[in-house]
Formats: C-alpha cells, structure tokens, sequence
C-alpha cells in the first residue's frame, strides 16, 4: 500500500497495462509530455511507436483509434479534457461504439478514450463540463468515472482489458488528490459499484468528485443522527444498480447526487431507476442533486454555486426524512 | 493479361450485382435505401485489384461495389440487403454497413466522410504491428469538404502510414454539382496541403486506376506513406435508388450531361479495349456475363430463402 496522487495512479496503471500486452498504445496531443501527467515518462520507456503525439484533430485520432481497435490493437486515446469528446463525438458514438453490432458481430473495437471530466478548477465554460450522461446514452459504450486514485487505477486497468470500447471519465477536481493503492495488479472490475459508507436511513448514490461531498454530507448528518449508505457506482454504464436497489430497499429512502445536467443525466437516470424498481420500499419520493443547468461559469464563486455542494446534499437528505 | 480479365470480371460483378439490386428496389422488394455504384466499378475494380486478401478497404455509403471488388459474397450480401439472418451482419447492417472482415473489408459507412479515419486507423495498426499491409480509404469529392477528411490526410501524412485514399469524384454530393461547393476543381489539389503525392486519374479507364493503385501501393508497402488519388468518375444513376419520386420532377443533371456519360461507361471501354487486345473473345465474355448473372440470380434465391432474424437477436452481438 503507497500513498499516491490520481495522475501517479493513472501513470502506473497505463505503465502496467502496455508492459504487460504490446498491443497497447497510447496517442493523442501531448501524450509524451503529458498535460495531466499521467502519461508523462511513458515515452521514455515504451517509445515512438507506442506513445504517440498526435495533431489536434480528435474527430481524425478517436476514428484512428477505431481502425487500429478493429484490427487487432488496443488504442487508448487520451483527449485531455471531457469537452473535446465532442469534436470526435461522430467516430465515437458512429464508429466505435457502433462497429461491432452493426456489422453483425464481426468486429471487437478493445479501445479507451480517456478525460479529465467536470469542472471544479476555474477553467471556465469550454473545459468544466460533465460530459458523461451522453455518452451513457449512447448504446454499447462502457463510461466510467473513478472517484478516488485507488479506484482510477483498478478501473482503468480494467478499461484497458476490455474488450469493448470505454469512455474513461477523471474528475478534473481530483486530479491532484490523493489515496492509498494496493498494491500489485489493483484491478477493479467494471460495472461493480461500492459502498462507501453504510447506514440504515438514506441511500445516496454519487459517482466522481460527488462522492467526497456526498461522504462530508453523510459525517454532517450523522451528528443529527441521520445515517446515510454512500454508494459509489464506479462504472456509469453497465451500472451496479443491484447495489443501489438492495441498499434502497433497507433505507427506503433515495438521493442521487452528480455534477451534470438535471434532464436525462445520471442522477435521473438513477432516481428512474429507484422509482420504478423499488417503488414498494420508497418511503419519500426520490430526490435529485445535480449540477445547475447553466453553462460552467468561471468566477470560482459562480462555479461552486452551479456544481452540487454539501450543503445541497445536506438539505436533499433531510427532504426526504 | 490475366489481371485485366481480373478488373473485368470484378467490374462485371458489380454491375450485374448492382443492376439486379436496382430492380428490387424498384420493385419494393428491398427495406430501406439503396446508393448504386453503376458508372463507378472501375475505380474499385482497378484499386482493389492491386490489394492483397490481407490489406484494409473501409468504404462509402456507395459501398456494394468495394465489397464485391475485394471479393465479397453476393450471397451474404443480397441476405443483408433483404434484412436476412444469413447477411453479412445478420441483418443490423443493411446496405450502408456491410462489412466483411475476413477479407480485410472493415466496413461501409453512412455518414460522408465518416469512414475515412478508421482507414488511417487501420494503416497506423499495420504500421505498428510490423506488418507490410495497406489500407485504402474510399469517399467521394462531397466527403473531402469534410473535417474527417482533412484531420485524416494530415495524420497520414506525419506518421507515414501505409494509406491510400481514393476520390471517387462522381461530380456530384448528393444533388449538389461538386464546383458549387468545392474550393478547387481537382481534389487531388488537396495533398499538397498535407505534403503527399496527389494523382488525378480518369476513373472510367480501369486500367489507368490499376496502373496508380499499383504505384500508390507499392509507395505505401515500402513505407514511403500515403497518396491521395483522384478518380474523376461519373455515377451513372442517381444518389439514391428511387430519387425521382422524392425530387419531385425536380431535376439536376442535364440530359447532354448523362449522354456524355453514357460514351463513357467503364465497362463498355474495357470490354472493346480487350477485344482489341485479343485478351478475350467475345464469345469468353459472353459466358462471363452469364456466370455472373446467373450468380446474382441464385443470391436473389438465396436471400429470399434465407430465415429472417429473430426479434431476440437484438441483444446479440452486443458487448463482448
């Protein structure tokens, strides 16, 4: 066990995996020197060939990385930030995701499109957004989002190994943060949630920089005696929803809190969820925290007012007491 | 020789393929839509004649003829077409998606321009993993207009990659005459902003296409990188099968237009080419035609006698 920060965890695992298959490369801008730093150093040891600076064309390197899926390579492509998906939005959602069920099958396209996700650091409207709920609606895309290094390292290992193409999504605001990490091959499957905290009174479930706030709003509520389970879906689609519902069904009670947008995102999508398979246990209606549905301001002032807070998670529990 | 019999016979394929789709649609036989690459066989005749089995093609909307000029299946494809079990993709394809990948054909593409970096993709891989195949990207003179195109030639160009990509320029995006929305005359202008070699070539002569396939294929093979080579073609229907009926009367080409086309039909300059050649007889040609046809009838059977999917093979083929 070592105390490590997000990008050092995200810099092993990458490490870790193309040592282990040679069929794994990285491109994308900027790789070798690594913005974030979790690729940084990686060209020294694997080289040209396998760490590769790409132009500033992600529609171009996202469908590349697709071409290079299907035909026996696993392509990790790093785009820097959650928004810049949106430029290669046609060969992800068309080409990726699309390529093995529109073919019948034919195909396996094993690739990882990585981003920093969501807001938290002042960098204003173009690159604090949380982009996840559109790609979790997009059909045969894995999206997942770790919320601590620990998780982001198990996680991506795993993202890495699959077969399918993932959409990995790191919050931006932990970048920097830190975490003990196992050991050796940490690998944390996909699709697998975990309870951050137990209690017997209110389910919440939050996924990335959420869960922290949400664990700070858990201690703030156990002093009023409210005790709160924190579910950590680690994996956005598939989702653990078993976890959530079984838990749902010992509280009776349900709060989804994420960073994006309240219509069709996650928080939504897993208060439908709750609604509809575990109504017969709900004692209050289901309620929602999500980020405000404006543009991500840049003042950090207005930033923290559009991105759920504590505070928020506080008063959403105790609707639902 | 032999290899012109080769194109001809690939060319054939296509047409009579193509033709016989054309009378099912018409006939409401087929769901869907359909894109027929009549007018255009030679330009896939005479490229993927120079390809091996293992090298890449990622195709069009237009896409039937580069399945069958790689040596695709008629049957399969005709099920797929049908919306049979048996198709290329067991239905989940249709015409803009049939893909076989054991021949090295990655895949039809609806969205214009969209299949052109999967083919880079596909050079990159074959770049890294050490192998000397090729990839060949086709789109029209519409999908250069696109991003996709543009970020695709440029990351070809500064890896090197092993990639040909092919304009089919048939004059014309969708209804829309390439000069009106189109900066230069020539596409092949275009590789000059990438810094790769860019070849115009009349894409009605299969044989001129073969001959700068052959010397793109072998440029990319040794590793000297990609070229972009222009086929200037005509497509001798309309966008889309059955177009009249939603242009309203509306029309778009001239009828001087589609008779100097007719002059220039591919398949009609090869077939006296080789008879002045003395590469066949008439009569060799003549069986040709009828073993083809003959096959395209018997994929129609084929097809039509083919299982439909079920409902529940929705959720098949989904996450491996």
């Amino acid at each position: 066990m070592a105390k490590k920060t997000y990008v050092a965890a995200i810099k092993d695992a990458l490490a870790e995996e193309m040592r282990r298959d040679s069929t794994v490369f990285l491109m994308g801008e900027d790789v070798r020197l690594g913005v974030f730093a979790g690729t940084r150093g990686l060209h020294a040891e694997f080289g040209d060939a396998r760490v590769i600076d790409t132009p500033i064309s992600e529609l171009g390197v996202a469908g590349a990385g697709v071409g290079a899926a299907v035909t026996g390579l696993r392509p990790i492509v790093d785009l820097m930030f959650g928004t810049f998906l949106y430029l290669a939005l046609d060969q992800i959602v068309q080409q990726a995701a699309s390529a093995r069920y529109m073919f019948g099958g034919q195909a396996k396209a094993p690739i990882v499109y990585m981003v920093q996700n969501g807001g938290g650091i002042s960098a204003g409207a173009h690159h604090s957004q949380a982009v996840h709920p559109i790609f979790m609606n997009v059909p045969l895309l894995k999206v997942v989002m770790p919320s601590n290094a620990a998780d982001a390292k198990g996680l991506l290992k795993a993202a890495i190994r699959d077969d399918n193409p993932v959409i990995f999504l790191s919050p931006l605001s932990l970048t920097g943060s830190r975490a003990d990490i196992p050991d050796g091959d940490h690998f944390v499957p996909l699709g697998k949630g975990e309870i951050k905290r137990n209690g017997r009174d209110v389910t919440i479930c939050a996924a990335g920089a959420m869960v922290q706030k949400s664990l700070l709003a858990a201690e703030i509520l156990a002093k009023d005696g409210i005790e709160v389970e924190v579910i950590d879906p680690r994996t956005l689609k598939p989702w653990d929803e078993e976890m959530v519902l079984e838990s749902v069904a010992r509280t009776g009670r349900f709060v989804a809190v994420d960073e994006s947008k309240p219509i069709c995102g996650a928080a939504s999508e897993w208060a439908a969820t709750v609604s509809e398979k575990a109504f017969s246990f709900l004692k209050a209606a289901p309620q929602r925290v999500s980020g405000k549905d404006v543009a991500s301001p840049f003042s950090p002032i207005l930033e923290s007012a559009v991105i759920p807070s504590v505070d928020e998670v506080v008063a959403a529990v105790k609707r639902v007491m | 020789m032999e290899k012109i019999l080769d194109i001809y016979t690939r060319m054939l394929r296509i047409r009579r393929f193509e033709e016989q789709v054309g009378v099912l649609f018409s006939q409401g036989q087929l769901p869907g839509f359909v894109h027929l690459y009549v007018g255009e066989e030679a330009v896939g005749a005479g490229v993927c004649a120079t390809l091996r089995n293992d090298d890449y093609i990622v195709s069009t909307h237009r896409g039937h003829g580069h399945v069958i000029a790689k040596g695709g299946d008629f049957n399969r494809m005709m099920a797929e077409l049908f919306g049979k079990a048996t198709g290329y993709c067991k239905g989940k394809g249709g015409s803009m998606h049939i893909a076989d990948f054991s021949i090295g054909m990655l895949g039809a593409c609806g969205i214009v321009g969209g299949g052109i970096p999967m083919a880079v993709g596909a050079g990159l891989s074959a770049k890294l993993r050490g192998t000397d195949q090729v990839s060949v990207s086709f789109f029209g003179d519409g999908a250069s207009n696109e991003g996709s195109f543009h970020e695709s030639v440029n990351l070809a160009a500064v890896q090197n990659l092993p990639v040909l990509f092919v304009c089919e320029n048939n004059q014309y995006g969708e209804f829309t005459p390439m000069e009106k929305v189109t900066g230069v005359r020539d596409i092949a202008l275009r590789a000059q902003g990438y810094g790769i070699p860019g070849v115009i070539v009349d894409g009605t002569d299969a044989l001129a296409v073969y001959e700068v396939a052959q010397t793109a294929v072998a440029r990319a093979r040794a590793g000297e990188g990609p070229t972009l080579i222009e086929a200037k073609t005509h497509r001798k229907g309309g966008h889309a099968e059955g177009e009249k009926a939603f242009l309203a009367g509306g029309v778009y080409r001239s009828a001087e237009e589609l008779a100097q086309m007719q002059a220039k039909d591919p398949i009609v300059l090869l077939h006296k080419r080789m008879l002045e050649m003395g590469v066949a007889t008439p009569n060799d040609l003549e069986e040709l035609d009828q073993t083809i046809t003959q096959a395209v009838v018997e994929s129609v059977a084929f097809a039509r006698r083919s299982p439909d999917p079920k409902p529940e093979s929705i959720y098949e083929d989904m996450w491996v």
